[in-house]
């Protein structure tokens, strides 16, 4: 195993050669705020692409964790090493987090071609977040082959987990409420697959059967989202996940569906990484910056917002370079 | 067999008016008038459980009891204590705990203190054997017979009791995922001396419901471990008439940051999960409930505590009673062991800790314990010393000689404020059980995490009020005495033990019959993959082929699988 | 102000417990308490190896490693965790510890290596307060 350097060139080599701190290193350096990663990220974005990323979301209560970790004991069993994102909600009031997703993989920790990362969403709204991408991206660039994401489940960030994964994967569970109605609007189509996890609880089978008849009511061509029982802490049917998981990859390759879904997670890391340097430059700006003179104008009313918010996206998209303001 | 009275209210309604006509009147006159000139010191009064008391109570508070919701002592539903004398008849059993090192030490110093007079002993396990793993193994590594004593195959449990004449020394046992284990061999001990197994007396503390919520010791998930306490259960039932193969505990969910009606009320939820279990394995409750036994703690809210101990009582009569269609006193009639807290000794100023264990005992004695244990004061930080064992026993002496309160069997009953909480206790409890209820039952409850959270809960607001002064501790945050720090001392492993006893553990591992061995663990895997299989007779064949304790639960994490705990905060 | 509003990144801090010891009331504490102040933790469960403790915070990349001991098997485990720290390339992260220990030990432990040991009876504010200036001392020297 080599040694990192702290210098930014060595770390993404690193991350290249599958050095365990490295990646560590380089996924901390994606999360922190000052988005200075260009370079490293540069590298790294262009040896990618080959991990398949799968998206896990749901409603609290699921069992997602452990069925991310039971899945996950199903790659490694079929020979894929494996990254795996967690993210957990950052507190709105203090701003902390705890993580919990990492304790219930502990079957996973002692596999040295398994990584796993917990990530807090830091206030950033939406389920993937622009570092928790970009942490996908790193851990691609590290060789995984299969990258489980699993997210907060809460809000629209469900929905978004589309638009950043190949495949995602919704899990719900017997007694959660009002079962199927409680999955939110979007989040029945959005799933490639459906899991109803605690398939032994009482109800389970009615979720499976309901779910299934409302897939059916929506029926298109292609691909169908299958709905699989899973008893996650056992290990049932998550073979069949697996089995499925690989059924939908093969299908996006054969009928050239890949293709959108790539452009979509392209043009969702474009969107969310051009709305985090706004966002960056916007929440911390430098004393002299354009944007603090644009404050002063306004102030004295020698220029108005919208006028003032025209030049400074004018600035910025003009060919500047990735300096700061 | 209990018939019921006509009500017999306490309080008759004249009586009711009138207090509560005084209490208004004295509000307005007297209590005004001095709160003007000296108001009271703090906003609101609460026991350590955050319940709100009156200032002062009248018999208006028992306007809603019926005098046979308290009653007579050794009568349902025994809220004044299990027996008619208590210690009028009998003193508490004065049962302080002690255990170390090898098991040929620990026999030696059991030998010294049964010459002494003692007629129970209590044994404590190291750690390894606690959580199932033998002295080999490598997650032992420093462990190995630090905390209590070593015990991995059955030639550690005669070395343990030679010498000693188990049909007239109780034993007990503080042991729980692998209790089944040191059971067998503990039986097949027995068996090996001719004992009558039937006039064995002695204990396993064996409650794996606690642990999941508290004290965090387990091997296997909470359904195939419930089967193993109730093949336990089933076990002693049936062949030990004199072994209370269980003692149902809330010591250590107080411990665990519970409030007292946490304690109460998930000891009793415990209770009902551990009976509904036995029962349908085809068992009557009258067959095994009079061998139930109970652990308590005796905290520091002098009276909350008494209520609690009183409150719980009357709980589980009418839990047995009603719930459950017992019908013999001794099935409804809940004894207790209580040990002093624990949580409240403090390093700064221990002497301060001889007077709040001796509190805490008297509260345990107003409430009616069973058996005592009463911490020495340096034992927030060391291994207590003899003298402070000595002044702790002295202590139970003191109050069961000199005070007189044990005179009166159940002196405080009758009193508004006693009774008040009682029933105030009592009624949490059955709340809490109602709650438990809906969540589908203990296990359930336990898998969504719900005790866990009210303890974390309340955990969290103690250390926040102790840390702010609002909940004093006296010589820690009130009355604090400048460097005064008193040096810690922990138990230091012995290399040369640890690696005695693994040399032990090879010789047996290389004599024994090894196919033997190999065919009653196979044989155990099969009793244990049919649910309605009792394990226990299995186990005894395996632990006198000389396997191992590890050797058995290994054998069985393939069958039940290991439990994965899910924290909350 | 939360670290994030006021610009600074959040600490991240492993809170673990090793061995076979099961007291997790202060370590609970602790972590609501380490969550409070804005910071993000992870929480190993009970007993773990050290060999565990460590690979969770290579991965997790944390500023700190809080372990909580109350077994007394402080002189095996604390020790063999800073070696594994140097094995695997963490030594200079921050390893604190929490329990009830000798002062000699004390004394020998922070000589070895570990950053800061807390008594039992430390109220939370100090144990976060503790976290938060060793985190950012440290911090400060590295960019320094």
């Amino acid at each position: 195993m080599t040694t990192t350097t702290g210098a930014a060139a060595g770390l993404a080599r690193g991350v290249l050669a599958g050095d365990v701190l490295a990646i560590a290193r380089m996924i901390s350096r994606v999360e922190r705020r000052g988005l200075d990663a260009a370079d490293d990220m540069a590298e790294l974005y262009r040896a990618g692409g080959r991990a398949r990323v799968i998206g896990v979301t749901g409603p609290a209560g699921a069992g997602k964790s452990t069925l991310v970790a039971a899945l996950g004991g199903e790659f490694r069993r079929r020979g894929r090493t494996l990254g795996i994102v967690a993210v957990d909600p950052t507190s709105p009031y203090s701003g902390g987090s705890v993580l919990g997703d990492r304790i219930r993989m502990q079957s996973l920790w002692d596999d040295p071609e398994v990584f796993i990362r917990s990530m807090a969403t830091r206030g950033a709204l939406g389920g993937i977040t622009r570092a928790t991408a970009d942490a996908v991206a790193v851990l691609d660039a590290a060789g995984k082959d299969v990258v489980l994401v699993e997210t907060v489940g809460v809000g629209q960030d469900e929905v978004e987990i589309a638009q950043a994964a190949h495949s995602v994967v919704v899990v719900s569970a017997p007694g959660l409420g009002d079962d199927v109605q409680a999955l939110k609007a979007g989040l029945l189509e959005t799933a490639d697959v459906h899991v109803v996890n605690k398939a032994d609880r009482e109800g389970a089978d009615r979720t499976v059967a309901e779910l299934r008849a409302m897939l059916g009511m929506s029926a298109g061509d292609g691909w169908r989202a299958p709905v699989l029982p899973t008893c996650a802490e056992s290990g049932q049917g998550v073979d069949e996940l697996a089995a499925a998981l690989d059924r939908h990859h093969d299908w996006l390759l054969s009928s050239g569906e890949i293709d959108e879904r790539l452009r979509l997670i392209a043009r969702h890391r474009l969107k969310t990484l051009l709305t985090a340097f706004v966002h960056e430059r916007v929440d911390r700006p430098m004393p002299g910056s354009a944007f603090e003179t644009a404050v002063e104008a306004l102030c004295r009313r020698t220029t108005d917002p919208w006028t003032a918010a025209h030049a400074l996206l004018e600035e910025e998209l003009s060919g500047r370079s990735k300096g700061r303001p | 067999m209990i018939e019921k009275d006509p009500d017999a209210p306490l309080v008759d309604e004249t009586l009711g008016t009138r207090a509560e006509a005084d209490l208004a009147r004295w509000e307005a006159e007297e209590l005004a008038g001095f709160l003007r000139r000296q108001p009271e010191e703090k906003e609101a009064y609460l026991t350590k459980a955050r319940r709100p008391v009156r200032r002062v109570y009248t018999p208006a508070d028992l306007a809603g009891t019926d005098w046979d919701d308290i009653g007579l002592p050794g009568r349902y539903p025994f809220t004044r204590g299990p027996y008619p004398t208590m210690y009028r008849g009998r003193t508490w059993t004065m049962r302080q705990i002690a255990g170390f090192g090898q098991p040929s030490e620990t026999n030696q110093r059991f030998r010294y203190l049964i010459d002494q007079g003692q007629t129970g002993l209590s044994v404590d396990f190291d750690m390894p054997t606690l959580m199932g793993f033998d002295s080999d193994d490598p997650r032992s590594l420093g462990e190995v017979g630090r905390e209590g004593v070593a015990i991995d195959v059955l030639d550690d449990m005669r070395e343990l009791f030679k010498g000693i004449d188990l049909e007239a020394i109780s034993v007990s046992m503080t042991i729980n995922p692998t209790a089944w284990i040191l059971m067998a061999m503990y039986i097949a001990v027995a068996e090996e001396r001719g004992y009558d197994l039937n006039r064995l007396s002695g204990t396993i503390q064996n409650d794996i419901l606690k642990e999941y919520i508290a004290q965090k010791e387990w091997i296997y998930p909470i359904r195939p471990s419930l089967r193993i306490v109730r093949d336990t259960i089933v076990y002693a039932a049936r062949n030990m008439a004199r072994y209370n193969p269980i003692n149902i505990s809330g010591y250590h969910i107080s411990e665990a940051g519970g409030s007292a009606i946490h304690e109460a009320a998930f000891t009793m939820a415990n209770t009902i999960t551990y009976v509904e279990e036995v029962v349908k394995a085809g068992l009557d409750v009258d067959d095994f409930a009079s061998r139930l036994s109970f652990f308590f703690v005796s905290q520091t809210d002098f009276f909350e505590e008494i209520a609690k101990f009183r409150a719980v009582r009357r709980t589980y009569a009418r839990i047995m009673k009603e719930r459950f269609g017992a019908k013999r006193p001794e099935s409804m009639r809940l004894r207790f062991h209580a040990q002093t807290a624990a949580a409240t000794l403090t390093r700064p100023q221990p002497m301060n800790n001889i007077v709040r264990t001796a509190f805490q005992a008297l509260a345990a004695v107003l409430g009616g314990a069973q058996s005592l244990h009463t911490n020495g004061l340096d034992e927030a930080y060391s291994i207590p010393t003899e003298f402070a064992m000595k002044v702790a026993l002295r202590t139970q002496q003191i109050i069961a000689n000199e005070t007189n309160v044990t005179n009166v069997v159940d002196p405080l009953g009758g009193s508004w404020y006693v009774e008040s909480l009682t029933n105030e206790i009592e009624a949490e409890i059955t709340r809490i059980l109602a709650h438990v209820d809906s969540l589908g039952g203990t296990v359930r409850a336990i898998e969504q995490g719900y005790f866990q959270l009210e303890e974390a809960d309340f955990a969290y607001g103690v250390a926040q009020r102790k840390a702010s002064g609002e909940d004093v501790v006296v010589g820690v945050n009130k009355h604090v005495e400048p460097e005064d720090d008193q040096p810690v001392e922990t138990h230091r492993i012995d290399p040369e033990s640890e690696r005695r006893q693994i040399e032990r553990l090879g010789r047996v591992k290389a004599e024994r019959d090894q196919q033997r061995v190999a065919r009653t663990l196979k044989e155990l895997e099969e009793v244990a993959r049919d649910p309605d299989e009792n394990l226990m007779p299995a186990t005894i064949t395996a632990v006198k082929a000389s396997a191992s304790m590890g050797e058995i639960v290994n054998a069985l994490r393939d069958v039940f699988g290991t439990y994965v705990e899910r924290p909350v905060f | 102000m939360s670290p994030v509003e006021a610009g600074q990144d959040p600490i991240r801090v492993l809170v673990a417990k090793v061995g076979l010891d099961g007291h997790d009331r202060g370590v609970k504490v602790v972590a609501r308490a380490l969550r409070d102040a804005g910071m993000e933790v992870i929480y190993t469960g009970l007993h773990r190896t050290p060999e565990q403790v460590i690979g969770s915070a290579v991965q997790e990349d944390v500023d700190a490693i809080g372990v909580s001991l109350l077994s007394g098997a402080h002189m095996t485990l604390l020790p063999r965790l800073l070696e594994l720290m140097r094995e695997q390339g963490i030594g200079d992260k921050l390893l604190i510890a929490g329990g009830v220990m000798p002062d000699e030990d004390v004394v020998e432990l922070k000589a070895m290596g570990v950053a800061e040991i807390l008594g039992q009876d430390t109220p939370p504010a100090t144990i976060v307060a503790t976290v938060e200036r060793l985190v950012r001392d440290r911090q400060a020297l590295r960019a320094g």
